[in-house]
């Protein structure tokens, strides 16, 4: 089933707590999804490139030499990155197995995408100036405890609570995914899609890697691709109707825009509201009223639609 | 109770889904048979236990709820003539496996409003999602703003009328009653329909399979009068009509081994 939501502040100030909005909204649908929750959420764009990646997942099998393989790996990847060039601020351990790293580089992204995800285990969830993609087992509220959500402070977020069908549950099964290899775009999906591994090997064959079985992944890689021949967000979305079988509704977010598309028989739900300072949108109107106290006007977006706001 | 070396507790709540409290919470207003109750605090369990509390036991014929929230499943199953007012949204699911209430719902609501309806009558003063009035067998069903995908699938009887617009497969599978919609329609309409009857104001965008135009006469418009007339909205547009072009009817043949015995 899954449940999407995506919540986009206009005014553009970038000071908004959207991790615990995000929260909140997830955290009301998680009836649609109790497996994992995952978030994309934008903080201020900043020089550095800010880097979320894991080493193990919650429920991988300790054995006896798990710790120390796990420092083992993470010096690994520190010193593939300084071999790279990369200048490393700061790292972060969010938790047993998942980092946050903050560095100066100005080469090409794919590269340390690649170079990381040579150390056995390692998987980059998300890569850009302000994209942040924190994914685990367990409903909103454990995840945000885990990574300290709650005082993210940023412009826009996508969520995904998610209820596995066609693939395991664990992090590189939950959503969102990035879309390697480029900087700060993100997808979240509700439904399936059917010709799945006729993209997937299309897209492997030009180059692109996928870290899941989940058939969403191809919808980011897919997209990033789209727009690394020229073409805008939304018209890319728009071609993604046309391209992609199956029933879906995605939320595609990019460093200042945040875009929706619906297939053609409307078969998954969402609900949108539109207000003058924000844009929220959600697979249930419940999940925008755990943000918005008051009686609201809301409507469901139409089958092929495709919709796109900045901040 | 404290966890045990290496076992997890698991209680019936493990994942979230089930909602344990059954208790009435008796918490309306009451006041002679009308009553408020104010539903801001309340689970989806207890504010349907309230409502069947009111109806059933305190001989309420007309209740209030405040503060809906955009819960799920509000409403549900209410078998006696009442009037019910909701002073918000509804979820999915809202007044479903209704028989004789009237409810006014002064917001919006999700997928699948009223489904499965006997009578009554629902008037929702705003939009509503995709599957509003699936499979209802009668009463009136009145979406004063705009409904999403496949409504009325599966209908079995009963009207349902729709002042704004609907989406793709409205009427998908109809077998009875009718649907009057005086905005556009999506494609798809009146897809594999059985019978019943579809108003069109607005312009469509395509017909479903075997949905065809059909002949207006006397009793089309004078349903269409009296149900605007019901209901207060005004005069009605002017209307094209959609039948069953029963090209699918195979209900005669006989199944090879019958036939053998008929010839």
């Amino acid at each position: 089933m899954c449940g999407i939501a995506g919540i986009i502040y206009r005014n553009g100030d970038g000071q908004h707590t959207v991790g615990h909005d995000m929260t909140a909204m997830l955290q009301s649908m998680k009836h649609r999804g109790p497996d994992s929750t995952g978030y994309a959420l934008y903080g201020p764009a900043s020089e550095l490139v800010v880097m979320r990646y894991k080493l193990a997942d919650a429920n991988d099998p300790r054995d006896f030499e798990f710790a120390q393989r796990l420092e083992h790996h993470k010096a690994d990847v520190e010193a593939r990155l300084r071999m790279l060039g990369a200048k490393i601020h700061e790292i972060e351990k969010e938790t047993g197995y998942a980092y946050r790293v903050t560095f100066e580089y100005d080469g090409e992204l794919k590269a340390i995408t690649d170079v990381v995800e040579d150390v056995p285990h390692a998987e980059v969830l998300s890569l850009g100036h302000s994209l942040e993609i924190v994914k685990d087992l367990g409903d909103a509220e454990q995840v945000a405890k885990q990574y300290r959500l709650d005082g993210f402070i940023g412009t826009h977020a996508i969520g995904h609570v998610r209820m596995a069908t066609e693939s395991d549950v664990d992090i590189s099964g939950a959503h969102p995914y990035w879309a390697y290899p480029f900087g700060d775009v993100a997808v979240v999906h509700n439904g399936q899609l059917t010709n799945y591994f006729q993209w997937k090997h299309r897209l492997e064959r030009s180059g692109h890697r996928f870290q899941s079985e989940c058939d969403s992944e191809v919808i980011a890689v897919y997209l990033a691709e789209k727009m690394s021949e020229g073409h805008s967000l939304e018209d890319a979305m728009r071609e993604s109707l046309e391209e992609l079988d199956g029933v879906f509704t995605y939320i595609c977010v990019t460093g200042d825009a945040l875009g929706v598309a619906k297939d053609e028989m409307a078969a998954k739900p969402l609900v949108l509201y539109e207000a003058d300072d924000i844009v929220a949108l959600a697979s249930e109107e419940i999940a925008i009223r755990a943000i918005v106290d008051h009686e609201i006007e809301t409507w469901d977006p139409y089958e092929g639609e495709v919709m796109v706001w900045t901040c | 109770m404290d966890v045990l070396a290496g076992e997890r507790m698991i209680t019936y709540d493990a994942r979230g889904l089930v909602e344990p409290d059954d208790t009435v919470p008796r918490v309306s207003e009451i006041d002679g048979d009308r009553a408020v109750l104010d539903a801001k605090t309340l689970t989806t369990r207890q504010i349907n236990l309230e409502l069947r509390w009111l109806l059933y036991q305190e001989g309420v014929r007309d209740v209030t709820v405040l503060n809906p929230g955009a819960k799920h499943s509000l409403g549900v199953g209410i078998l006696t003539r009442c009037r019910i007012t909701f002073d918000g949204s509804l979820g999915y699911f809202g007044c479903g496996l209704i028989d004789g209430p009237e409810i006014h719902i002064k917001g919006r609501v999700g997928w699948s409003a009223c489904e499965n309806m006997m009578s009554g009558v629902v008037t929702i003063d705003s939009n509503a999602g995709s599957l509003t009035g699936a499979a209802i067998r009668g009463g009136d069903l009145i979406v004063k703003g705009q409904v999403g995908a496949r409504t009325g699938i599966d209908q079995k009887g009963g009207t349902i009328i729709v002042l704004g617009r609907a989406g793709s497969m409205t009427g998908f599978m109809m077998q009875r009653g009718r649907q009057i919609f005086c905005g556009d329609v999506g494609p798809g309409l009146g897809d594999s329909m059985y019978d019943g009857t579809i108003y069109v104001a607005g312009r469509v965008k395509s017909l479903g399979i075997d949905c065809v135009p059909g002949e207006w006469n006397d009793s089309d418009t004078e349903l269409i009068e009296r149900k605007f007339r019901i209901y207060g909205l005004g005069s009605p547009p002017a209307f094209q009509k959609f039948v069953c072009g029963k090209r699918l009817y195979n209900y005669d043949n006989l199944e090879p081994s019958e036939r053998k015995l008929v010839l």
